[in-house]
């Protein structure tokens, strides 16, 4: 197999930590690749970067390309596009993912306008398959399947007539493979020519903070609406995760009446989440926050509102107010666990 | 020495308040079916250049927006704000544009205005929330871009550089960067100033009769007022110099090949009772099952 027509993914890293979306999405390029019949690609961009490149080959990279420069350390949009889109038109891929990040927004239109191709913003799932127009009828094309409007329709786009096709995914949406250390790929250092003029941008100063909360690995979310009605309300929905060892969520709605604080958030502009468990209490369960929690494993629905549409998509509904609903879970759950 | 200033903005259908027919057949939007409104993080691109207008004396705000005639709403209400020229980039051969044709689009009729120093947009528009117009024309014009603003931070007009506080997850950067320069705006800074009552009775009756031809080429050096009528410019795919191959359907790489409704999945669900026994079923068999402890 050549390198041409692989299925790409752009790692975002930075200070040689990598971001998680960008496993996620070499789990989903082998899933691709091997649907094509193609390799699985990656580019690296940094400086110092060969100890990371070593640390990605395991998760299924056939041919990793790292370009390394001091001035390439931290993520700049206009040298960082024009190293990755020399990449791109080398070694021609079919498909280049990217995280829909702030960085993979960032970086990723211009890329496509660099290279006048089609680029399809936060998709939620991506598969392979024909499309026909005017009577032509285009093979293995990308499907780059997105929520839009506010969520309330899902669009499937597709690029047929030029490559690479280019997709942003979201964040927590494709599963993380295991890495296997027997995987043999290779790393390969490209050189892209930069002069000083590339580098307009300066960073001052970044102040960040880990997120104290870890919604994508929960395995247990207990969130809470607005249908808590009060932050005083919303300790019994702290209490409940606490009791069975969950991890607090929150509607949109909740968050913006200040009853939790944003880092709580699921739902389209928040977390996506697929956790073996969702407990919804007091939400309604509008189509932005049902994008978010939808794939959970098992989702128990709370709301005094009999008609809310989150028990369309729950496997078990109580009725009832939370202040008694919730400490009958817990007393329950004490008592047999 | 002022700075010129543009500002693009879009206007959308107000995702919030879908109705029945909000998709055409094709999967294209039926926008005629949806209440438009002015796209939020647009008005505050538009704060931040009358911002930037105020700091900096003798600067000017140019407002343009791409769209059907009707998007000339969001042009009046841009000069009910406080903006020096509008223009309404329209034509029929403009439908159907992705983000690549409206990005290429957009870099015509800015080079039609000439000279700039800032150009400003919303981060996204809600309509398709993809974020990729403003880095796309940015790319286009061969300039850098910060996305995401949320604050400027320092403007220097005589060095000709700024500094912008970015928002990234868990936090923000600030970055310094060399003029011309774009800005995307993000929702968190930058409340929009409401419209004067003074200059919606000036231009209430402002419209777009005022052809292509009329645009006076000399207006930003001239300094020339904007009069009470015919002041929005229309431009059409000549009056920019578009190459109509690169517009609307035929500069889209990107095709709508289906649209879902979002449909419910109900796997069947079952109501537990709220009570003591049957909560504490339903406990044991998620225990039992290992969905839980």
């Amino acid at each position: 197999m050549t390198t041409k027509n692989s299925v790409m993914v752009f790692i975002q890293q930075d200070d040689g930590k990598v971001a998680e979306v960008s496993i996620e999405l070499i789990g989903k390029a082998r899933e691709l690749a091997k649907q094509l019949n193609v390799q699985v690609t990656a580019v690296l961009v940094g400086n110092r970067v060969q100890k990371v490149a070593e640390e990605l080959i395991p998760y299924g990279v056939n041919r990793l390309f790292t370009v390394e420069h001091k001035g390439l350390a931290h993520y700049t949009p206009v040298p960082y596009t024009k190293v990755v889109t020399q990449i791109i038109k080398k070694h021609a891929p079919q498909i280049v993912l990217y995280g829909a990040t702030t960085t993979g927004r960032d970086i990723a239109p211009r890329i496509a306008s660099a290279l006048r191709v089609g680029l399809t913003a936060d998709c939620t799932d991506l598969q392979i398959g024909d499309y026909t127009s005017r009577g032509q009828t285009f093979q293995n094309v990308l499907y780059q399947i997105r929520p839009a409007f506010g969520g309330n329709i899902i669009a499937t786009i597709v690029s047929p007539e030029r490559k690479p096709q280019m997709a942003t995914v979201r964040e927590g949406v494709m599963k993380m493979d295991q890495p296997d250390a027997s995987f043999k790929g290779e790393i390969i250092q490209e050189s892209v020519e930069l002069s000083p003029e590339d580098f307009p941008s300066e960073i001052i100063e970044r102040v960040q903070q880990e997120k104290s909360v870890n919604l994508k690995g929960a395995q247990v979310i207990v969130a809470g609406g607005i249908g808590v009605g009060s932050r005083e309300n919303f300790e019994l929905v702290h209490q409940l995760a606490h009791a069975i060892g969950g991890t607090v969520g929150a509607s949109r709605a909740a968050v913006d009446a200040g009853l939790v604080s944003k880092d709580h958030q699921v739902g389209q502009t928040g977390t996506t989440v697929r956790p073996r468990l969702y407990i919804a209490c007091g939400i309604s369960g509008s189509v932005q926050h049902r994008a978010g929690m939808d794939e959970s494993a098992r989702i128990i629905a709370i709301n005094t509102d009999p008609e809310a549409p989150i028990f369309q998509i729950a496997n078990f509904g109580i009725v009832g107010d939370l202040k008694e609903v919730i400490p009958r879970f817990i007393k329950a759950f004490r008592a047999k666990a | 020495m002022g700075l010129n200033l543009i500002v693009l903005v879009k206007q959308v259908p107000d995702t919030q308040n879908i109705s029945g027919n909000a998709m055409k057949e094709d999967g294209t939007v039926n926008r005629a079916a949806l209440p438009a409104i002015f796209n939020p993080e647009d008005l505050h691109a538009l704060e931040a250049a009358f911002t930037i207008r105020d700091s900096v004396p003798g600067s000017k705000v140019h407002v343009l927006t791409m769209g059907p005639p009707s998007a000339v709403q969001v042009l009046k209400d841009s000069l009910y704000r406080g903006a020096d020229f509008v223009a309404l980039i329209s034509d029929r051969r403009f439908a159907a544009a992705d983000t690549l044709a409206t990005s290429y689009a957009l870099k015509c009729a800015i080079e039609k205005i000439g000279s700039y120093d800032i150009v400003l947009c919303g981060t996204q528009a809600i309509d398709g929330d993809t974020a990729q117009v403003g880095p796309q024309t940015a790319e286009k014009l061969g300039i850098n871009q910060i996305t995401c603003i949320s604050q400027i931070v320092e403007l220097d007009p005589e060095k000709r550089s700024i500094t912008a506080r970015r928002s990234i997850e868990g936090g923000y950067e600030k970055v310094k960067t060399g003029l011309p320069v774009l800005l995307t705006v993000n929702g968190e800074g930058f409340p929009p100033r409401p419209p004067s009552a003074i200059r919606m009775m000036t231009y209430k009756n402002a419209t777009t009769e005022m052809s292509s031809a009329d645009y006076d080429e000399t207006y930003l050096t001239s300094g020339a007022e904007l009069k009470s009528e015919n002041t929005i410019a229309l431009w059409d795919i000549n009056a920019i110099n578009a190459d109509p191959e690169s517009c609307g359907l035929s500069g889209s790489p990107t095709k709508v090949r289906n649209i879902d409704m979002v449909v419910l999945k109900s796997e069947g669900i079952r109501m537990i009772e709220n009570t003591e026994e049957a909560i504490g079923d339903m406990v044991h068999e998620l225990v039992a099952d290992h969905t839980l402890g």
